[in-house]
């Protein structure tokens, strides 16, 4: 009956209940909004880092890390590939040489990371040969392919079929030099990214340097992210002598971005609460005030006090559990549907392109946000709902009834 | 045999400084099977003591005993529980649950004593018909009139089985013909189930038809007499 009571209650005041309803439907809309969009820039974030650059986990000499000096190489690389080879969670892996060095043309110079790469097999890894946009990944040029982006293209006035000089220095410490034909011209979403990097194959600078088979890095892609870390145990376990890192190792970055994320969600997430909270607290403090000799008549005729505060919160309850749903409804639409729509962000494109995310960002949640937020508001309804409940209790019947 | 006795009740209220001696004194004894009326000007102390003898307010000196039950003597949650299962209540508005339907609103009081379903709807509906309202079960408050709404309020008061009714101002918001209806009511519940009821009242006609007239002046009985209806 107190259930009856308090739903036939609910819809005594329609207006009052319906801005209830509706603020916590909003309240439940925004915060799933807000939360699917930074969760699906993070997740982008971090794809996009792990197919351009970072792959899932990452194979160095140790003191390569430390010094970056070129005569810090992988030994034992060919053992390693075969025991990577055989894994069945590993997508693809690739080896490459690093070299910090110079790229120049006649129009100027800059320093930049040289990546010797393994072109067959990089692709298998990243996508750079996707974010060719002239020229060939690797094609078409017999000697010295190189690959160099749009941005530096333009600082050094080259072009496709254009020559560049990469400098750097052996492992003894000699400036060596070669010529590089520009075979393909690539453009990622990361413009710091393209500044700096340079790519060749990674033959012609072991040639360069000496040493063919010689290599500074394995990297690896993975089937699927939870393969991360038993794999990268794994690799601990059987080459103890070299630094094996995953993602969020390489970059951690990426991973207190994640964290930082998370906490202006939860700060978000907090206000809207608040709000939620002060609106519950003051609507259903005016039914208690409205109702004041109703509920002093039933406390006369021998309702408890129990049975008066139960009545309130379950009102409250009810009205949290009519909004609730409507908000994760319509939360979920809108995750689903700029999930596989996307939203153009190319009003802000410049920022987010340095950033380290495409122009259209999609959002995305996991399930089990949803319940979470959901349950919080609940939480927070039944929280909002004790204190009017409380002054209802607090009604002296006497008192109440004389207003009669 | 008595059911209610008041012995020296005194109630002093104060409002910002002001001691307000609301009742001064009262000794009073209610038998079973009673039909008395409170009556008094405006201000002389009529709410106040029916709301002690209901338990709702406690009184500043003297003890109020219902049966062989000393209510002053009662916790605040005992009280509650009291007067569910011993004392019926009518005010004179707000008396019942615009949410619930006449039938619900005497159901209610059955429900909070815990009494089985078959109980209470046959109470329910012979309650409701003896107030003359076998029809009108399924409406809301708001669909009846002034008078019917009373007429749920008796009955409602009656579920619980009480050992009295209290009724303060019953009548003050309804027409004097409905009133007469309602006491009419109240009087054959009093004569054929044998039960007690205890109203205040201004109204005149209201008055010639109580058996007992206890008149109040300045929180003191300043006469109590027996007539004949
Ligand atoms: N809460 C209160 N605080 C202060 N004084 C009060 C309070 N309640 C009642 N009084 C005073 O107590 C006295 C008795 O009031 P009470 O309501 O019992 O009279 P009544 O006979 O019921 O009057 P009426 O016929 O107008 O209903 C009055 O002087 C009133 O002003
Ligand atoms: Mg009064």
């Amino acid at each position: 009956m107190i259930l009856k009571i308090s739903w036939r209650n609910v819809w005594r005041n329609k207006l009052r209940s319906g801005v209830v309803m509706t603020s916590i439907a909003l309240g439940i809309w925004a915060g799933l909004a807000v939360m699917g969009l930074s969760v699906g820039l993070n997740d982008q974030r971090i794809d996009s880092s792990i197919k351009n650059t970072l792959s899932h986990i990452q194979i160095h000499h140790p003191e390569f890390l430390s010094d970056n000096n070129v005569a810090f190489y992988i030994e034992n690389s060919k053992d390693i590939s075969e025991f990577i080879a055989q894994s069945n969670t590993v997508a693809g892996f690739t080896n490459r040489m690093k070299i910090n060095g110079m790229v120049a043309s006649s129009a100027g110079g800059y320093g930049v990371n040289i990546s010797g790469i393994q072109p067959e097999s990089e692709k298998t890894v990243t996508e750079l040969y996707t974010k060719i946009i002239d020229g060939k990944y690797f094609q078409d040029i017999k000697r010295n392919p190189v690959v160099i982006s749009q941005r530096l293209a333009k600082k050094l006035k080259v072009k496709i079929r254009s020559k560049i000089v990469l400098t750097f220095q052996n492992d003894n410490g000699d400036i060596v030099a070669g010529a590089f034909r520009i075979a393909g011209i690539y453009k990622t979403v990361s413009s710091r990214y393209d500044d700096v990097n340079v790519f060749v194959d990674i033959e012609d600078v072991q040639k360069l340097l000496g040493g063919l088979g010689k290599i500074h890095e394995i990297a690896i892609l993975l089937t699927n992210m939870d393969a991360v870390n038993p794999f990268k145990e794994e690799l601990r376990g059987n080459y103890p002598d070299l630094t094996i890192r995953s993602w969020d190792e390489i970059s951690p970055e990426l991973g207190y971005a994640n964290e930082l994320m998370g906490t202006a969600i939860l700060i978000f997430i907090g206000i809207i609460m608040l709000a939620l909270a002060f609106g519950i607290i003051n609507t259903m403090l005016m039914a208690v005030l409205e109702r004041k000799r109703e509920l002093g008549m039933l406390m006369s005729v021998g309702m408890n006090r129990l049975k008066v505060f139960t009545m309130i919160v379950v009102e409250t309850i009810f009205l949290a559990l009519m909004g609730g749903p409507l908000g994760l409804a319509f939360g979920y639409f809108t995750i689903q549907y700029f999930g596989t729509n996307g939203i153009d962000l190319s009003i802000v494109g410049e920022g987010m392109e340095s950033f380290g995310v495409g122009m259209i960002v999609y959002t995305s949640m996991e399930a089990a946000k949803y319940a979470e937020v959901g349950i919080m508001v609940i939480i927070t309804a039944i929280l909002s709902s004790i204190y009017p409940a409380y002054k209802a209790l607090k009604l002296n019947p006497a008192e109440a009834v004389r207003a009669i | 045999m008595s059911i209610i006795k008041t012995q020296d009740l005194t109630k002093i209220y104060v409002d910002h400084t002001v001691e307000v001696h609301a009742l001064n004194g009262v000794t009073l004894d209610v038998a079973e099977r009673e039909f008395t009326a409170v009556v008094g000007p405006s201000g002389s102390g009529k709410t106040t003591f029916l709301n002690i003898v209901g338990g709702l307010d406690n009184p500043s000196s003297g003890t109020v005993s219902i049966g062989d039950t000393d209510i002053t003597d009662l916790k605040d949650n005992e009280l509650i529980d009291f007067r569910l299962n011993n004392i019926g209540f009518v005010f004179q508005a707000y008396n019942l649950i615009p949410v619930l339907t006449a039938k619900e609103n005497v159901e209610f009081i059955m429900l909070m004593q815990k009494k089985s379903k078959k109980e209470r709807d046959s109470r329910v509906e012979e309650l409701l018909v003896a107030v003359g309202l076998g029809d009108q079960m399924n409406k809301k408050p708001r669909e009846m009139s002034g008078g019917q709404q009373q007429r749920v309020a008796v009955a409602r008061a009656l579920a619980s089985k009480p050992k009295f009714v209290l009724a303060d101002e019953p009548t003050a918001n309804l027409d004097s013909k409905t009133a007469i209806n309602l006491l009419e009511i109240m009087a054959n519940l009093n004569k054929e189930e044998g039960i007690t009821f205890i109203f205040s009242t201004h109204d005149q006609k209201v008055i010639d038809r109580a058996r007992r007239i206890v008149t109040l002046e300045d929180g003191k009985i300043v006469s109590d007499v027996e007539q004949n209806v």
